[in-house]
C-alpha cells in the first residue's frame, strides 16, 4: 500500500470520531479478557466468601445478564445508530433465541419435573401425551443452537424483505416492529401454543450434563457471554469500518443518493437487520440459562423500547456506547427496583428525555467531545 | 483532463446487456441516440405532469432543458432514473435498455448518473469517502463488505478531487462544505460512477459567479465524452453552454433547437413572458 494512503485512511472528521485507536483497542480487549476470564473466576470460585475480594454469585449472574443486554444494545445500534432504522421489536428476537435455548433446557430436565414425566410439567398439566412436532430434535443441544440462529434470522429476513421492499421507513417501520412483538407475545401467552403459556419455561436442571446451578457452570456461562460480547464488538467494528459500514451510514443520511449511486438499499438493510436479529437471538440464548426463566413478558413492547433506551443513553453510532448504556441503565434499574421500586419508570423516562435533549450521542458522546 | 476521466471504464464496457447481472453495463448507441423518450405520460391525481412527451438525446451532446415551474422537468428526470413509472410511453437508454423496467440502482449501474436540485451528499462521510462510495464497482452486499481500495481507485479519486477543486477538502466531512462545494462534490460523485449520461438538475443553483463560470467550463469539457442533460433556470448559463435547448411546457416539448432559435419561437416567448 503506497504511503499516500495512510493520512486519508486515518482521516479524522466528525465521521471518524468513533474510531478507537487500534493499539488502545487491543489493550482494552486484553484487559477486559483478563477481568472476565481470570479475575472473575478466581474471585468468585477460589477466593473464600469471607474475603473482601470475593465476588458473589449474585454479582456474577447480574453482570452476566447485563452483558447479554449489552449484546442486544450493540445489535440495536447496528440497525438504529448506524443505519438509522429504529426497531421497537428487538425484544422479540431476543426472546425467540431464549425460547430456542429454553426448549433444550426443558428437555434436559428429564423426569425430574414435578410430575416425573418425560414431558415438561406444563404439557402434563394440559394433558398432552406426546411432544408436538415442532419439539422434535430439541433434546439435541446442537439442534437448538441452530434454532437460536435460524428462527430469529429467518423471521427477520422474511419480515425485513417485505418491509424494506415496500420502502417502509421511519416511524411506520418502528410501529410495525412494535406490533410484531406484541402479536408474538399474545401468541406465546396461549397455552395451546406449546411453549408454556404465560409461565414460559423455568426450573431448569442442567445444561450439557452440568448442573445449571453449580457455581462452575454459572462461571462458564458468564465467561462465554463475555467472550460473545467481545466477539460481537470486534465484528461490529469490522462491519462499521468496512465500505459496507459506510454504505449503511450513507443510507441513514441520504438514502436516495445511495440508490442513485447504484446500491440497492434493500439488500444492505436486510443484511444488517438480519444480522442484528441473529445477534439478539444469541444474546437471548445466553441469557436464559443464567437467569433460569424465559416467558412471553420478554416480548412485551416495553422491553423492546427499553432496548432502544439503553442504546440512546450509551450513544448511538458508537460501538462502546450501547455496552455502557446497557450497563448504566440496568445497574440503575437493579438498584432502583430494590430501593425505590415505584420510581424506576419515571427515572427511566426522565433519563431518556434528558439524553435526547442534551446528549444526542449519549454517554460515549461526552468522551468523544473531550477528544475532539 | 478528459483523458484522465476516461482512463478507466470506457474500455471495459464490452459486456452484453440483458444477462441480468449487475456488472455487465453497456449501452448500445449505434444509432447516435443515447436516450429515447417516446409519448411519455405521467399523471398525479389527475394532474398531467408529463403529457405525451417525446425527446431524443444524441450521444455526446450537451442538452439544456428549460421551462417554467411545473413544466415537468423534474418528473422527466424521475422517469429516466426509475423513480417514477410512466402511465404510458417508452423510455430507452440506447437501443436496448428499457428504463421503465429497471429500478433506480439498476439504472444508475447501467450508466445514468443524476444530480438532484438540492445537493445530496453523505454529510457524515469525508469528501474522499463520498467519492469512494460512488465509485463504479460491484455494489452488491458481499463485494461491498470485503471491498478494499486499490491504488488505481485511489488515483482516480485524487483525479476527480482535482477536477472538482476539492483536493484540499478531501478529509473534511461533506456536511461542512459550502453549498457550491456540495454541488461540485455531487458532480464528482457522478463522475466516479463513470456514467454515459449525466442528468443535472439545476447544477449551478446557489453558486457564486466564479463557481458558475467554472461549472460551465467543466460541463463543456465533459460533453463529447459524456452526454449531459442540464435542467437550469439561469438563462445566461444555458446560453453559454448549450448545444441544443429543449423547452418544456405543461408536460410536453414546445420547442427545440439552438438557444437563438428557441428564443425567437413565439410560443416560447408567450410561455416565458406571459400573455
Amino acid at each position: 500500500m503506497p504511503a499516500a494512503f495512510v493520512p486519508l485512511n486515518l482521516a479524522v472528521g466528525a465521521a471518524r470520531l468513533s474510531r478507537f485507536p487500534a493499539h488502545l483497542l487491543w489493550i482494552a480487549i486484553g484487559v477486559a479478557a483478563m477481568v472476565l476470564f481470570v479475575v472473575f473466576p478466581i474471585c468468585n470460585l477460589v477466593v473464600p466468601a469471607t474475603s473482601a475480594l470475593h465476588i458473589s454469585d449474585y454479582t456474577v449472574t447480574l453482570l452476566g445478564k447485563i452483558m447479554c443486554y449489552a449484546i442486544v444494545a450493540l445489535a440495536m445500534d447496528l440497525i438504529w445508530g448506524y443505519t438509522g432504522i429504529l426497531s421497537l421489536g428487538h425484544g422479540l428476537f431476543f426472546a425467540l433465541g431464549g425460547y430456542a435455548m429454553g426448549m433444550y433446557l426443558m428437555r434436559s430436565i428429564g423426569r425430574e419435573g414435578v410430575y416425573q414425566s418425560d414431558l415438561p410439567d406444563f404439557m402434563v398439566f394440559l394433558d398432552w401425551k406426546a411432544y408436538p412436532w415442532y419439539w422434535s430434535f430439541t433434546q439435541h443441544f446442537w439442534y437448538c443452537a441452530l434454532l437460536v440462529v435460524l428462527v430469529p434470522g429467518l423471521l427477520a429476513f422474511v419480515f425485513g424483505y417485505f418491509a424494506f421492499r415496500s420502502r417502509i421507513k421511519g416511524v411506520y417501520f418502528s410501529i410495525i416492529t412494535q406490533a410484531l412483538t406484541y402479536a408474538a407475545m399474545l401468541f406465546f401467552f396461549r397455552n395451546d401454543t406449546g411453549f408454556g403459556g404465560n409461565n414460559g419455561f423455568t426450573d431448569f436442571k442442567r445444561i450439557l450434563g452440568f448442573s445449571i446451578t453449580a457455581p462452575t457452570t454459572r462461571m462458564a456461562l458468564f465467561a462465554i457471554t463475555g467472550a460473545a460480547l467481545l466477539g460481537f464488538l470486534l465484528l461490529g467494528r469490522a462491519i462499521v469500518h468496512s465500505k459496507l459500514g459506510r454504505v449503511l451510514t450513507a443510507i441513514r443520511d441520504a438514502e436516495t443518493r445511495v440508490m442513485f449511486s447504484g446500491y440497492n438499499p434493500l439488500y444492505f438493510k436486510l443484511f444488517v437487520w438480519t444480522l442484528s436479529a441473529v445477534i439478539c437471538g444469541i444474546a437471548g440464548a445466553l441469557y436464559v440459562p443464567q437467569v433460569g426463566i424465559i416467558n412471553p413478558s420478554e416480548m412485551s413492547p416495553a422491553n423492546s423500547i427499553e432496548i432502544a433506551i439503553w442504546t440512546a443513553v450509551g450513544g448511538r453510532g458508537t460501538l462502546i456506547g450501547p455496552v455502557l448504556g446497557a450497563a448504566i441503565v440496568n445497574l440503575g434499574k437493579s438498584w432502583f427496583t430494590q430501593a425505590l421500586p415505584e420510581y424506576w419508570l419515571f427515572v427511566l423516562g426522565l433519563l431518556f428525555i434528558l439524553v435526547t435533549l442534551f446528549l444526542p450521542r449519549g454517554v460515549a458522546g461526552l468522551w468523544l467531545k473531550r477528544r475532539a | 483532463m478528459s483523458i484522465g476521466l476516461l482512463s478507466s471504464g470506457a474500455g471495459d464496457r464490452s459486456g452484453g446487456v440483458g444477462t441480468g447481472r449487475v456488472m455487465t453495463t453497456g449501452v448500445d448507441v449505434s444509432h447516435r441516440g443515447i436516450l429515447y423518450l417516446e409519448s411519455i405520460s405521467v399523471s398525479f391525481d389527475g394532474f398531467k405532469a408529463l403529457n405525451d412527451l417525446s425527446l431524443t438525446i444524441d450521444a455526446g451532446e450537451l442538452r439544456c432543458v428549460i421551462g417554467p415551474n411545473g413544466a415537468g422537468k423534474t418528473t422527466m428526470m424521475d422517469v429516466i432514473t426509475g423513480k417514477t413509472r410512466p402511465d404510458a410511453g417508452t423510455a430507452f437508454f440506447g437501443q436496448t435498455i428499457d428504463l421503465t423496467r429497471l429500478s433506480e440502482p439498476e439504472i444508475a449501474d447501467r450508466g445514468i448518473g443524476r444530480k438532484f436540485q438540492k445537493p445530496t451528499v453523505f454529510g457524515q462521510h469525508t469528501v474522499f469517502e463520498n467519492l469512494e462510495l460512488a465509485r463504479k464497482a460491484d455494489k452488491r452486499v458481499w463485494p461491498t463488505l470485503t471491498a478494499k481500495l486499490d491504488s488505481a481507485a485511489h488515483r482516480r479519486i485524487l483525479t476527480i478531487l482535482d477536477t472538482i477543486k476539492l483536493t484540499g477538502e478531501a478529509k473534511r466531512p461533506a456536511g461542512l462544505l459550502s453549498h457550491g462545494q456540495k454541488q461540485w462534490l455531487e458532480i464528482g460523485m457522478l463522475l466516479m460512477q463513470e456514467p454515459q449520461l449525466l442528468l443535472l438538475d439545476e447544477p449551478v443553483a446557489g453558486m457564486t459567479d466564479d463557481e458558475t463560470l467554472r461549472s460551465a467550463e467543466l460541463f463543456q469539457s465533459l460533453a463529447g465524452d459524456y452526454t449531459l442533460v442540464v435542467v437550469e433556470h439561469d438563462m445566461d448559463f444555458v446560453a453559454r453552454i448549450a448545444d441544443r435547448v429543449t423547452v418544456l411546457h405543461e408536460g410536453r416539448v414546445i420547442a427545440e433547437g439552438s438557444m437563438q432559435q428557441v428564443q425567437q419561437d413565439e410560443q416560447v416567448i408567450e410561455v416565458f413572458l406571459g400573455r
